[in-house]
């Protein structure tokens, strides 16, 4: 009886890791064989690798569009690291009532669906077009600002700051450092892994955000990857082999982020749920 | 998470210093709840331009009706429009049926993959861990564009199914209204239920193990312990998983547009991506696509508000 629980058990473990994995394996066989194999359903590696890479390279726009995809993610990132660990760092630290109420009312922010703010904020940056083309529609400023501050980062930080000694913060004042200073001095090192955990989930959102940048990108040379990688995969006469290889390049990234940093990624979801 | 204890030692003062403190921030306390402000008001900016604005424009663009940029007030026509409009009637239908199948399906087997994952007899058990979280590292466009290859009509899945004799002919399921829907929720399902369990493990492991094991000298099975322990245990965190996966199936886009396109018909089609058609891929309309949009958002205040009470009264 214990025996069969236990073969139960693992027999329906393993088919759900290989049902995890599977497409994996899929696609990374995929990118050695030529497009009629993939179809066909070939699961062994073939040796048509190094063509798919060519013609990937050299009939899509593929450098453009991870060019663009790194910049929005880095800069997206960044901005939501200082944005969000400094307004979580002051709704925690320099807490109020006041405070306290502004903070639910941003944590409501998070229940809007982006569905919902997508035609006003297209027409919002439609109306700075003219004057300000920088900031306007087809704009990398345009993708990145209205993703930078979301509350659930400040609300990530919040939580994560309330695991900060707060005496640091009172000798950092005694040692003569400005709220500023405290901030960048004493708070920014000693929150290492918090900022990284929030820097992995930021980068993998904004490297794999579909809706908002199809809005609002128009020019091809714009395209970020997944707006390319959509528009390969709609093809009428899409080489499979092509596809896949763009895919797994665009997962790359992504994937080793997740890897490299695995423990401060698990981490920081929980730090954000265990209040 | 404890690395704050190490910095500490550092910056730790004598004592005859810290009261000189005391005194010096009674008269900074003015000062200081002002610069508390300094901190946050960015973000409460950015927030209210980018969301909270919107919410409101899109509230009077729902009133409002006309192509392009001529609007002009309609009063309450989009919203009777509604209800005799039959592609938001599928939307509406098609999103309800991927949160009531896909959303319980996906926590049951989130739950049960992380208690068995907690035993910490099992074998391999990393292994099974990053194996079924691995989805989790895949933008939604990509798997999306891998589920339509897969379950193509010459994809691998119909080629297993016809070899192993479960099926004598090739299904269509792409192009069929059921199994394009099946083939949507399944899509989901592999993406996200990792993401749940991790949540769910994390909890586990900050359960008390001698609760099981009182229950088991009660003699507690293991499904009486799963019901009677696990689950109200992990109340809060159930609570905000469905909350969350409630609120990410309700605005259901990249995988529709990728996988099926809404199609075959209309028979996919989801909330978010008819807002999508509305505004830019047919004439547009701004005004009607802000009253589908705001169905969505009321569907996420009832629910999340559902989601709450149920939760509560369990107790």
């Amino acid at each position: 009886m214990k025996n069969l629980k236990r073969i139960f058990i693992y027999t329906f473990l393993s088919l759900a890791a290989l049902v995890s994995i599977f497409p994996f394996l899929w696609m990374l066989v995929s990118i050695t064989n030529k497009s009629v194999d993939v179809t066909q359903g070939r699961l062994l590696p073939g040796s048509h690798l190094v063509e798919n890479m060519k013609t990937l390279f050299e009939t899509v726009d593929i450098i453009p569009a991870l060019t663009n995809s790194a910049i929005i993610a880095v800069i997206t990132t960044l901005l939501t690291l200082l944005l969000a660990s400094l307004a979580g760092y002051g709704f925690e630290i320099h807490r109020s009532k006041g405070k306290d109420i502004v903070f639910n009312i941003l944590l409501l922010s998070m229940m809007i669906p982006f569905a919902a703010i997508m035609v006003p904020l297209y027409r919002m940056f439609g109306s700075i077009s003219d004057t300000a083309p920088l900031f306007g529609i087809d704009s990398l400023a345009a993708v990145i600002l209205p993703t930078a501050t979301t509350a659930f980062f400040i609300f990530f930080f919040r939580q994560n700051t309330k695991m900060f000694p707060k005496d640091l913060v009172e000798a950092g004042r005694i040692d003569g450092l400005s709220e500023i200073g405290v901030f960048f001095r004493i708070y920014m090192p000693t929150m290492k892994t918090t900022y990284a955990a929030a820097a992995i989930i930021s980068f993998m959102n904004s490297w794999n955000n579909y809706l908002w940048p199809l809005v609002i990108l128009q020019s091809p040379e714009k395209r970020t990857i997944p707006l390319l990688i959509s528009n390969l995969g709609s093809s009428y006469s899409p080489d499979y082999g092509v596809i896949m290889s763009a895919i797994v390049i665009a997962t790359l990234p992504t994937a080793l982020v997740f890897f490299l940093m695995q423990k401060h990624f698990v981490a920081g979801m929980m730090g954000s749920v265990k209040g | 998470m404890n690395q704050p204890s190490s910095e500490k030692s550092k910056l730790d003062l004598p004592v005859s210093l810290r009261y000189k403190e005391t005194k010096r921030e009674k008269t900074g306390v003015f000062f200081k709840k002002k610069v508390g402000w300094l901190f946050v008001i960015v973000s409460v900016i950015a927030i209210t331009i980018f969301n909270f604005y919107p919410m409101v424009q899109a509230f009077l663009l729902s009133f409002q009706s006309g192509m392009g940029g001529n609007l002009e007030y309609t009063g309450l026509d989009n919203w009777q429009r509604l209800f005799s409009d039959p592609t938001f009637i599928a939307a509406l239908t098609n999103t309800s049926i991927y949160l009531l199948i896909q959303v319980p399906l996906m926590i049951v087997l989130a739950l049960i993959f992380s208690v068995l994952l907690n035993d910490p007899k099992l074998k391999f058990r990393g292994f099974f861990r990053i194996a079924i979280f691995l989805p989790c590292v895949t933008s939604l466009v990509a798997y999306s564009v891998i589920f339509k290859y897969l379950f193509g009509v010459d994809g691998i899945i119909n080629q297993f199914l016809l070899n192993f004799g479960f099926i004598s002919e090739t299904i269509n399921f792409l192009a069929d209204p059921f199994w394009a829907k099946v083939v949507i929720i399944l899509a989901i399902t592999w993406r996200w239920t990792g993401y749940n369990m991790i949540f769910y493990l994390a909890a586990l492991q900050n359960v008390d193990k001698s609760i099981y094991e009182a229950a088991k000298i009660d003699g507690a099975n293991a499904f009486q312990q799963f019901f009677q322990i696990t689950i109200p245990m992990l109340k809060p965190i159930i609570l905000f998983t469905s909350i969350t996966s409630t609120i990410g199936t309700l605005q259901i886009f990249d995988e529709i547009v990728n996988i099926t396109n809404g199609g075959p018909g209309n028979s996919t089609i989801s909330i978010s991506q008819y807002i999508y058609n509305l505004s830019f891929e047919y004439t547009p309309d701004f005004g009607y696509a802000s009253t589908v949009s705001y169905v969505i958002v009321i569907l996420v205040v009832i629910l999340s508000i559902l989601q709450f009470r149920v939760a509560g009264e369990k107790k």
